[in-house]
C-alpha cells in the first residue's frame, strides 16, 4: 500500500474504489472472501489546477453585491451585507466562517429558500445567466431541485419519517420530469446505487429510520443530484458523521463531481475539510466576504487577521502541542455592527495600522498583492511580511 | 462476553499508584423486542470489558465514534449510570456497586462537563443559582458566604463575576461552557471527565476553553478523562490516548504513540480519515486509508475481533480469537493494541512542516 507515483495509478485505484462502494456494508461471512478485495481504498485527491476559469466563460452561478436583511423586534439583523462570489462548473466553492457570519443564509438566499414576508433581499443572484433575486415562488420551484440541489445538515431531520427513502428521491424527480412512476423508480435505485448505498432494491423500500446517518446522508445526496443539478449546495454536509464515514462522504462528493462537473457550494466550518475538498475559499466575518482565493491562496498564504486567527486556533491532528492562540472575544451582534472593520474590536493587529481607519473606515476588498483573483479586506499595509515573520512560524 | 484475562497491571507504567483504576467495566442495556411468539430480551452491549489507569493530574483521552461507548464510560466513572459489572476503584475504594449514600463524598472528587451547554444549563435558575447548589449540598461554604466563592469561580473561568443573578440564556455557547466548567469546580474535584466538551462550539470559542482546561489541569492538579472525537483536540489536549471501538478499547499508549505510531487498524484508519490542513501548505498528501461500511450494531457485535468486519487484515483467526489488549512487539511498555496483526504505521500524521 504505497501512495501511487503517476496518474494512471490514482485512476486505478479510484476505479477500484468505486467497486468497492457497491459492496460497502455486506457484511462478508467469515474470511470467505478473498483478502484485497477487502483492502482499504486508498484515494490521493488530486488537485485541480488553480486558475480560476481558465477558458474565460462566464461562471455558472454569480453573487452580486448580496445583502440579507432580517427585520425583527429588536431592530434589523444584517445578516448578509454586500457579499460577491462566483463559482464556475466543476468547482468547489468553500465558504467558511463561524456561527453567525451568515454563511448559511447567503446560500438559503441563491436556494431562494426565505420568507419573502420577512426577509429583504437585495443585490443580483445569476444562475447561468438567468436572474432569481425577485423571482415568483412559481418559478423558483422550478429551479429548486433541478438545477439547484442543497445537501442539509442534519439527514435525520431534512428527510421525511414518514415515506420510504425511496418514494421520496422518485418524488424529487417525478416533480420536474413529466414520467410513469416505474421510470422514476428506476431512477431512484439508479441513484441509490451511485451513491454507494448497497442492495438499492431493498433499501428503496426501506424508512429513513433503518438508515445509519452515512446512508442517510448518501441517500440525501442521492436525492439532491437526481436531477442532474448544474449546482449543489452542500450546507456542513459531514458535521453530524463521524470522522470515518465523512471521509467515504467526501469522496462520494468529490467523485461524484468528477462525473457530473457540477458546481459545487461546500459550506464549512471546518478548515481540514476545506484543505481537502475546496478549489476556492470565502471566508465570511459578520456577514461580510473577509478573504476570497484559491485553497492555496487563503490557507497557505493568508492575508487577513481574522483567517490567521482561525487557523491558529485550530488543534491539528499533525501539528506540534503547543498552546492554542484563540481569537480573543466574540464576535459581533448582528443587529449593530461595529464602525469600521467588523473584525476590528478582535484584531490583535489594529494598532499598526496608522490613525483610527480600522475603527473608521470599513476597508474595501482588494487584491493582496495588486492584482490576482486572492483578495482581503484588511487596511494593514504589510499583510504578507506580518503573516511570513509572526504567524506562520506559530503555525508550525 | 471476553474470555481474555488480561493482565491488571499491563496498562499501569511506573510504580505510582494510579487515582482511579477501571477494570472489566460493562454496561450493558436491556431492550425489549417484540419478535414472534413471546419478548426475547436482547442487550445493547454499549461497553463491554474496558480497562485504564487514571494518574492524578494526568489527562487521558477517550477517542472514538459515536456509539463506541465513550460517553457511556464516562458517566459510568460519575456513577450517573451504575456498570452491570467491573470495578471502578477510586483511591482504592470500589464505587462501581455503591449505594448512593455512601457514594455522596465520591461525587465531590469526581465531576463531569456536559457536551451541550445549552440542554445541561437549567435555564429557570440563575448562574449564581446553578453553582452554589453543588457548595450547599456539600457543605463546603457557611452561610452567607456563597456569593463570595461564586464569584471567584467565575473570574476564575474567565467570566464577569459580576454577571452572577443573569441566567444561562443570556451568555453565548463558549460562556455557558465556561459556567459548566465553573461548577464542576466548585466542589474542587480531583478527577473531571469532559465529554465532548468543546466540540458544540465555534472554532475560536473552541480554543478559548481548550485553554481554559489546560490551565485549570496545570494550577489546580485536576485530572482529566478527556471524551471526544476531535483527533486534534485529543492531540492536544491529552497525555495519554485509549482509542475505543464498539465497547471495547482497541489501543491505548501515550500521545506520542498513537499518534506516531499506531498499532491497531482501526486506528490507522481513524487518523487517516481526519482531514488535515498539511497538504494545503505543500505537504505530500499522506496515504488515505477508506474504510468501507459502518460500525456493526452493539446489539450483536462481531465474534472476535469486534473490528474484523471492516478491517482490511482480518483472516479467520479474528473470527474465533478475540485478540487480548496487550503490549506488541516493536512497542513501548505502556503502549497496548488488541490486534492479532498489529504492525506499527509511522507515516500517517506526517508533520505539516
Amino acid at each position: 500500500m504505497t501512495t501511487p507515483a503517476g496518474d494512471e495509478g490514482r485512476k486505478d485505484l479510484q476505479d477500484r474504489k468505486v467497486g468497492q462502494e457497491t459492496m460497502v456494508g455486506t457484511v462478508p461471512s467469515d474470511g470467505e472472501v478473498a483478502r484485497d478485495a477487502r483492502n482499504p481504498s486508498i484515494a490521493t485527491r488530486e488537485r485541480r489546477s488553480t486558475t480560476l476559469t481558465p477558458s474565460g466563460e462566464t461562471p455558472y452561478l454569480v453573487v452580486e453585491d448580496l445583502t440579507v436583511k432580517f427585520p425583527t423586534a429588536d431592530g434589523v439583523v444584517s445578516a448578509v451585507n454586500g457579499l460577491s462570489y462566483a463559482v464556475p462548473l466543476g468547482r468547489t466553492l468553500a465558504i467558511v466562517g463561524e456561527s453567525g457570519s451568515g454563511k448559511s443564509v447567503s446560500s438559503m438566499a441563491v436556494m431562494g429558500l426565505h420568507d419573502r414576508k420577512r426577509t429583504r433581499i437585495t443585490g443580483s443572484i445569476r444562475l447561468g445567466g438567468d436572474e432569481i433575486v425577485g423571482l415568483p415562488d412559481s418559478e423558483l420551484m422550478k429551479i429548486r431541485g433541478d438545477a439547484v440541489a442543497m445537501v442539509f445538515q442534519d439527514p435525520q431531520s431534512s428527510l421525511h419519517p414518514l415515506y420510504t427513502v425511496g418514494n421520496q428521491i422518485s418524488e424529487a424527480y417525478r416533480v420536474h420530469h413529466k414520467v410513469s412512476k416505474d421510470v422514476a423508480k428506476k431512477r431512484a435505485l439508479e441513484m441509490l446505487d451511485l451513491v454507494g448505498i448497497p442492495n438499492p432494491i431493498r433499501r428503496f423500500k426501506q424508512y429513513p429510520h433503518e438508515f445509519s446517518g452515512g446512508m442517510r446522508q448518501r441517500a440525501m445526496i442521492a436525492m439532491g443530484l437526481v436531477n442532474d443539478p448544474k449546482l449543489v449546495i452542500a450546507d456542513e454536509p459531514t458535521t453530524a458523521l463521524d470522522v470515518t464515514v465523512q471521509a467515504q462522504i467526501l469522496d462520494l462528493l468529490n467523485n461524484l463531481q468528477k462525473e457530473f462537473g457540477s458546481a459545487i457550494v461546500l459550506i464549512t466550518h471546518d478548515l481540514g475539510v476545506v484543505a481537502e475538498m475546496a478549489d476556492d475559499v470565502l471566508v465570511m466575518y459578520a456577514g461580510r466576504c473577509v478573504e476570497y482565493g484559491t485553497a492555496e491562496d487563503v490557507l497557505a498564504r493568508p492575508r487577513m487577521p481574522y483567517t490567521w486567527g482561525l487557523l491558529e486556533s485550530i488543534p491539528t491532528v499533525s501539528a506540534a502541542s503547543e498552546r492554542l492562540r484563540p481569537i480573543k472575544g466574540l464576535p459581533p451582534s448582528l443587529l449593530a455592527l461595529p464602525s469600521g472593520c467588523s473584525f476590528n474590536p478582535r484584531c490583535p493587529y489594529k494598532d499598526r495600522v496608522k490613525g483610527e481607519r480600522c475603527i473608521t473606515d470599513l476597508p474595501e476588498l482588494l487584491p493582496v498583492d495588486g492584482a490576482g483573483a486572492h483578495t482581503s479586506r484588511c487596511h494593514l499595509h504589510d499583510k504578507a511580511s506580518i503573516y511570513e515573520a509572526e504567524v506562520a512560524p506559530r503555525l508550525g | 462476553m471476553s474470555k481474555t484475562v488480561r493482565p491488571v497491571d499491563a496498562t499501569t507504567g511506573g510504580t505510582e499508584p494510579a487515582l482511579l483504576q477501571v477494570r472489566d467495566l460493562k454496561m450493558h442495556f436491556p431492550i425489549k423486542e417484540a419478535a414472534g411468539l413471546g419478548r426475547t430480551k436482547k442487550l445493547v452491549q454499549a461497553v463491554d470489558g474496558v480497562n485504564f489507569d487514571l494518574k492524578a493530574g494526568e489527562s487521558l483521552g477517550l477517542v472514538g465514534e459515536s456509539g463506541c461507548g465513550k460517553s457511556t464510560t464516562g458517566r459510568m466513572i460519575t456513577r450517573l449510570l451504575t456498570p452491570t459489572a467491573g470495578q471502578i476503584i477510586f483511591k482504592g475504594t470500589d464505587i462501581a456497586q455503591m449505594k448512593e449514600k455512601d457514594l455522596r463524598p465520591f461525587r465531590r472528587q469526581l465531576q463531569i462537563v456536559f457536551q451541550d451547554p445549552y440542554s445541561s444549563l437549567n435555564p429557570r435558575q440563575t448562574v449564581s443559582n446553578i453553582i452554589s447548589t453543588p457548595l450547599r449540598v456539600h457543605n463546603l461554604v457557611k452561610r452567607g458566604k456563597e456569593l463570595e466563592r461564586v464569584q471567584e469561580l467565575l473570574e476564575r473561568v474567565g467570566l464577569n463575576p459580576e454577571h452572577h443573578n443573569r441566567y444561562p440564556n443570556e451568555f453565548s455557547g463558549g460562556q455557558r461552557q465556561r459556567i459548566g466548567i465553573a461548577r464542576a469546580l466548585a466542589v474542587e474535584p480531583e478527577v473531571i471527565i469532559a465529554d465532548e466538551p468543546v466540540s458544540a462550539l465555534d472554532v475560536s470559542i473552541q480554543a478559548q476553553v481548550m485553554n481554559l482546561m489546560e490551565d485549570l489541569r496545570r494550577d489546580l492538579g485536576i485530572a482529566f478523562v478527556f471524551i471526544a472525537h476531535d483527533l486534534g483536540v485529543v492531540r492536544h489536549f491529552c497525555d495519554r490516548v485509549a482509542v475505543m471501538y464498539l465497547g471495547k478499547i482497541v489501543e491505548q499508549g501515550t500521545r506520542d504513540e498513537i499518534y506516531g505510531a499506531p498499532q491497531h487498524p482501526y486506528t490507522q484508519a481513524l487518523l487517516s480519515a481526519a482531514p488535515d490542513l498539511g497538504t494545503i501548505r505543500g505537504v505530500p498528501p499522506k496515504e488515505r486509508i477508506r474504510l468501507v461500511g459502518d460500525v456493526p450494531s452493539p446489539i450483536d457485535p462481531p465474534s472476535g475481533c469486534r473490528f474484523r468486519t471492516r478491517c482490511w487484515k482480518a483472516e479467520d483467526i479474528c473470527a474465533t480469537q478475540e485478540p487480548p489488549l496487550i503490549a506488541q512487539a516493536k512497542s513501548g511498555p505502556g503502549h497496548a493494541a488488541a490486534c492479532h496483526f498489529a504492525e506499527p504505521k509511522v507515516d500517517l500524521t506526517a508533520a505539516t512542516a
